[in-house]
């Protein structure tokens, strides 16, 4: 919530300063304009937004996971580390004695020892113990104090403050509540920072990534899980292109074809591939075959309807003139239909080629020996979390390049794209 | 090369079209047509709406089989498309993946037929319709009225002996309009091709047309026909000039009344029915 909120702040506060700080220099047309309001053309991506855009996300980031890229000045409220104190009242027999418990709060990881007390007079003795930080631990206080629980030792207040079985105080350390059978229990202040283990720091995510594609892992080096998974999308996708392609070209041209597979292709459209994973795997098992048949289905329908659609697409009055200008029908084919599909084609091959990276993701998250989701499935089940992030983040970068590519490829191919 | 004989020309006979539709009524698009057209006539056809003329030249370009009647072409039976008979479109029958060189020689090209055969001629007509300096460009770079330039060139690469032209102006503006009839005199002339060219512009009818068919909706007939004098004037001329005739006004006059008519005896119709 706070997160959102100063991430709002960010976007405003950058807003409001970029529009102070930069005076448009270049006056291009759409400068000119008058009316850029509800005129879509006039509105661009500022690249400037988008910088910071990026920025603020990793200062948060940064700033919530106590990074030390970014200055102290900027984290956010950090949990409590190194000697908490609070005192407790305690009856016995009637009698009432104060003590103190110190409780060292360390990062979790890192060696520390119980911290030396004097015992202090009276009978009830003062404590030490130690928990780490996100956590929380039982302190038995009686354990040490010469009148225990036989005689009927019970905590009455911590600082001062009455405090019953079930019950809670708040110090300046964290919070000090009781069990229902009367032992205290130190949970140390959390402040606003993720515990690594939610969310490492950027700089852990890196350090995980500098030392993964030096030692790999899982017996196998990043490039390889990843080249794993691309290589997948890749056999997948060409293999589905390869027959889905001339099966959509056969449904826009013969009716016979159209009729055959019509309901066939209608029926697997709209199941994702994600729920053919169960059954490829009972037929194919977890290797290579049942991915690549997954990715090959996956891009086959999008491909033959892409195709189809082309096809259709087709004005007849550039078909009417090939024919007068004296064109077989192989020639039509080869210079009228193919050409001017070409760009749905392109069309659906961006859209096979994310939906292939999704769902080889997703079978490998299933089960699989080498792949960028094998990795993180295996790293959250011990809870390497900057796995697991970076992992993420480079199936995102992953996924852009490749869509960044298709795009550079439709732009050189077909560039008449949308001009007919 | 005019070869003016018994055998060369288009000529239609008895020709009928009937569509018939999924709801089970039919529309009758032509009736009985009968026409006669001479090697390198130019005839222009003008009709309200839906009386059929894009049906007759799809019907004699081979795109639709007629219900009843037969075409022939220089002595032989039309079955189907076929090089000697080009089409001009009105727009968008361009091929955006070829550029403008590519689309003008696209004829010659599946014909099989060797650069050296058809380069000259292709250069030639791009000279022709004033596009030399655009030979490389891609043809959505064009403007209308370009495209349509490229549309004429292209049908005239393939050398054939009929050209069917359907509004092939009705997109462009008024300038490039005039232009472009002026263009189209010209090649007339030039190559003797027989052409058939559908209109909904009366002054472009009686402009172009040596002849002109006037045709009737519902069913779709020959209404009237006429000879007219201003194509030939027309070559080589200023067309303002034409228009300044004192015939081509009364020619004007009489056949958009008549056309007027037509159309409101179809609004009629259609309000009787509704
Ligand atoms: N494929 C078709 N199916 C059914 N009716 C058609 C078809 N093509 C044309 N028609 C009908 O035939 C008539 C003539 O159409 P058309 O030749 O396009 O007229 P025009 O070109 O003179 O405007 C119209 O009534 C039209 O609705
Ligand atoms: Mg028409």
């Amino acid at each position: 919530m706070i997160v959102l909120l100063i991430y709002a702040a960010i976007f405003v506060a950058s807003y409001v300063i970029v529009k102070l700080v930069v005076h448009r220099q270049a006056r291009d047309y759409t400068s000119l304009k008058t009316v850029t309001f509800g005129d879509e053309s006039a509105v661009t991506p500022n690249r400037i937004a988008s910088v910071v855009s990026i920025l603020s996300i990793f200062l948060l980031w940064a700033a919530f996971t106590g990074s030390t890229l970014v200055p102290r000045f900027l984290h956010a409220p950090g949990p409590f580390i190194g000697d908490a104190t609070f005192t407790y009242t305690a009856e016995a027999e009637g009698q009432r004695d104060d003590a103190t418990v110190t409780v060292r709060v360390f990062r979790v990881g890192e060696d520390v020892a119980v911290p030396e007390v004097d015992p202090g007079d009276g009978w009830a003795k003062n404590d030490s113990d130690t928990v780490g930080a996100w956590r929380s631990g039982l302190i038995r206080v009686d354990r040490n104090d010469e009148l225990g629980r036989d005689s009927g030792h019970a905590v009455v207040a911590v600082n001062g403050q009455p405090i019953e079985p079930g019950g809670s105080v708040q110090t300046d350390f964290g919070r000090v509540g009781m069990s229902p059978k009367g032992t205290l229990n130190f949970e140390p202040a959390k402040g606003w920072q993720m515990e690594p283990i939610w969310l490492p720091p950027p700089e852990a995510v890196l350090t995980r990534l500098v030392e993964i594609s030096r030692e790999g892992y899982r017996d196998s080096t990043l490039w390889e899980h990843l080249g794993y998974s691309l290589f997948r999308v890749l056999v997948g996708f060409v293999t589905g292109a390869l027959v889905g392609i001339p099966l959509g070209y056969a449904m826009g041209l013969s009716n016979w074809f159209r009729g055959w597979f019509d309901p066939i292709v209608e029926f697997m459209r709209p199941v994702p591939p994600l729920a053919l994973i169960p059954l490829v795997i009972i037929w194919a098992g977890i290797g290579e075959t049942g991915k690549i048949i997954l990715l090959f289905l996956a891009a086959l329908w999008i491909m033959a309807i892409a195709a189809r659609s082309g096809v259709s697409g087709v004005r007849i009055s550039k078909v009417h003139a090939a024919y007068s200008l004296g064109a077989s029908k192989g020639q039509i084919m080869r210079h009228v239909i193919v050409p001017n599909s070409l760009p749905e084609i392109f069309t659906g091959a961006r859209v096979a080629m994310g939906v292939c990276w999704g769902t080889v993701v997703a079978a490998e998250l299933v089960a699989a020996e080498k792949g960028a989701g094998m990795m993180i499935m295996v790293a959250s089940k011990f809870q390497l979390t900057d796995i697991v992030i970076m992992g993420i983040i480079l199936i995102g970068v992953i996924g852009f390049g490749i869509d960044i590519l298709m795009r550079k490829a439709e732009k050189a191919l077909v560039p008449w794209k949308g001009r007919g | 090369m005019n070869r003016r004989d018994g055998m060369s020309g288009l000529t239609i006979e008895n020709l009928s079209m009937r569509f018939d539709l999924p709801n089970g009524t039919a529309v009758q698009a032509l009736k009985d047509i009968s026409l006669k057209i001479k090697q390198g006539e130019l005839m222009s056809v003008l009709g309200p709406s839906g009386c059929g003329k894009t049906t007759l030249l799809n019907i004699v370009a081979g795109f639709l089989a007629p219900t009843e009647g037969r075409i022939t072409l220089n002595g032989h039976l039309v079955k189907g498309p076929d090089a000697e008979r080009g089409m001009v479109f009105q727009q968008g029958a361009l091929f955006e993946w070829m550029n403008v060189r590519e689309n003008v020689s696209f004829g010659p090209r599946m014909a099989g037929r060797r650069e050296k055969d058809w380069g000259g001629t292709v250069d030639h007509l791009l000279d022709v319709v004033g596009l030399r300096d655009f030979k490389e460009k891609a043809v959505y770079e064009l403007s209308g009225g370009m495209q349509q330039r490229v549309a004429l060139a292209r049908c005239l690469a393939n050398d054939p002996d009929v050209i069917l032209m359907d509004e092939p102006l009705g997109a462009l503006d008024a300038l490039t309009r005039e232009k472009m009839q002026s263009l189209v005199l010209k090649l007339w002339k030039e190559t003797g091709k027989t052409i058939i060219l559908i209109t909904h512009s009366v002054e472009e009818a009686l402009l172009l047309g040596e002849r002109l068919l006037v045709m009737a909706p519902r069913p779709g007939r020959i209404h009237r026909e006429y000879r007219l004098p201003f194509a030939d004037l027309g070559v080589g001329q200023d067309l303002r000039q034409v228009k300044r005739h004192p015939e081509f006004a009364q020619r004007r006059e009489e056949i958009l009344g008549m056309i007027w008519d037509m159309e409101e005896e179809i609004m009629g119709r259609t309000e009787e029915s509704a």
